[in-house]
């Protein structure tokens, strides 16, 4: 990225490099939002909806890891993933992928957390018709989800709010490789560090006005098929 | 249903997007581990697209400290590290991991300092008397202090002035365990006296009230040195095409992509490859 250009005439030129860190930091945030998703939703409807030995100490734990320290789950995938680690075979450390797979790991307690809050406030509503429909655990779990459709899609939208805003577990696992694993957040981190303040501002500008992008356009979806559902 | 959908939708993103970069990871391509002064001061911007188009690989660089950069590699993360700190180097070589090191290029420390100049050195050549004005007048200063090879530079610097900086650190010595950009930003921040290599600061945007205030002495010297990390260790390494790296880079080829590097007009790092490794 050249050094002497502002922000605004990196966006105004449609300079390259720009826009491949902001299509590589979307399609890793938005990647790891989908693996947490597949993972959280069932995961947070389970936790609502059955009762075991532990439950309540599992709740306190997920609930508690919406708290990662970005920097731990960054050091912690970095040593399984680095050579010498446990998944050293596979080569994923410093590859968009292993980005992917710390970020997943951060946004998966948020998502799981928010949808077990959701669907079990769901459940006091609905228990005694489910119940009375003798419907079973597998189809309460998915009654349960689809009719709180609206509200957890805030819940994918903190997961990946957090994705997106995070530099320490891409900075480590990525490494930053100029054309490969750097990032919105990364690149701003770097031109900070160059002492290039208005361009890092200027990035920074880019990332928030992209967030509240992402967040409008859910809000529209949210309120164009609450419309349709009526 | 909607989270279906709505996963389906989120695939397709990311698929098309990593289409990309998908394509770039299946390429000929070595991972460098190196230091931040190389990389902020843009000599790989300069230098890699020539290798590049010479050999075809691709350089993926990794910026660390050189205490960082080492340790990557004996990780066996990295197929070559290029840093700068003697002494760190050949123990790396004579722990194994590395296979032989080639002096490639050197440039030089200077010490940095406000324009008020609280300690009185501006204008001397003598660093290791300035190090003692330092902390004689207990005017602030920030280090490094991250194993890089600049804090290495920074405590054989106090160690020559006859100061056992452990015992004498008190609230004017910053010890920020970061990059050497974020240590002239703090500098900058505070008025405060940073030891930095010439590159970085030369092509440091956000100087504010720093200016140079001491160098050209020859303890401010700072050689660069190439190291493959041992393919014996790592099988992964990708020997043959980190060692073209480095046999570039001391040829006259690169030793002259290295040369004409300059930002204002002023060369940043002066080639002295030996032909031969040390």
């Amino acid at each position: 990225m050249p050094d002497s250009m502002t922000a605004w005439e990196l966006i105004i030129s449609g300079d390259a490099t720009l826009y491949a860190i902001v299509r590589l930091s979307l399609a890793v945030s938005l990647s790891a939002v989908a693996i947490a998703v597949v993972i959280g939703l069932p995961l947070g409807a389970l936790l609502a909806l059955t009762r075991f030995r532990g439950r309540t100490a599992l709740i306190v734990l997920l609930n508690g890891f919406m708290g990662l320290p970005p920097v731990v789950v960054g050091l912690t995938v970095f040593l399984l993933l680095s050579r010498s680690g446990p998944l050293g075979v596979f080569g994923i450390l410093f590859t968009p992928l292993a980005m992917v797979i710390a970020q997943a790991l951060l946004v998966v307690p948020i998502i799981a957390a928010l949808t077990r809050q959701t669907i079990e406030d769901l459940w006091h509503e609905y228990r005694d018709e489910l119940t009375a429909m003798n419907v079973g655990a597998g189809g309460r779990m998915a009654t349960l989800l689809w009719d709180s459709r609206f509200s957890l899609i805030t819940a994918l939208l903190a997961g990946f709010g957090r994705a997106a805003a995070e530099v320490g577990t891409v900075m480590i696992v990525g490494g930053n490789i100029d054309g490969f694993t750097r990032t919105m957040t990364t690149t701003i981190a770097l031109e900070t560090s160059k002492g290039n303040l208005p361009l890092a501002m200027g990035l920074g500008l880019i990332l928030i006005v992209l967030i509240l992008m992402i967040n409008a356009a859910a809000w529209g979806v949210r309120v164009w098929s609450e419309q349709r559902a009526g | 249903m909607l989270n279906r959908r709505l996963f389906s939708a989120f695939a397709a993103v990311a698929l098309m997007a990593f289409g990309s970069t998908a394509a770039v990871a299946q390429d000929k391509s070595i991972v460098v581990a190196s230091t931040t002064s190389t990389q902020d001061s843009g000599l790989f911007d300069h230098i890699l697209p020539l290798f590049k188009d010479k050999t075809g690989i691709e350089v993926k660089v990794i910026a660390q400290g050189t205490g960082q950069a080492l340790d990557t590699a004996r990780r066996g993360d990295a197929d070559v590290v290029f840093v700068h700190a003697k002494a760190q180097e050949e123990k790396f070589i004579e722990e194994g991991f590395g296979v032989k090191r080639y002096e490639v290029m050197y440039n030089d420390f200077v010490l940095i300092g406000p324009k008020s100049d609280p300690a009185g050195i501006k204008g001397t050549s003598d660093i290791t008397a300035a190090f003692e004005a330092i902390r004689a007048k207990q005017a602030l200063f920030v280090s490094r202090g991250d194993k890089s090879g600049t804090h290495s530079a920074e405590l054989k610097l106090w160690k020559e002035a006859g100061i056992d900086i452990d015992a004498a650190k008190g609230e004017w010595y910053r010890d920020i365990g970061q990059g050497m950009g974020a240590a002239l930003n703090t500098a900058g921040a505070m008025n405060a006296y940073v030891l930095s290599d010439r590159g970085t600061w030369l092509s440091f945007k956000n100087r504010g009230d720093l200016e140079i205030v001491v160098e050209r002495d020859k303890r401010l010297f700072n050689q660069y040195g190439v190291m493959l990390v041992n393919p014996e260790k790592f099988p992964t390494v990708k020997a043959e095409f980190g060692q073209s790296f480095i046999d570039w880079l001391v040829s006259p080829e690169g030793q002259g992509a290295i040369a004409e590097y300059k930002i204002d007009g002023q060369q940043l790092f002066f080639p002295n490859a030996s032909r031969d490794p040390s």
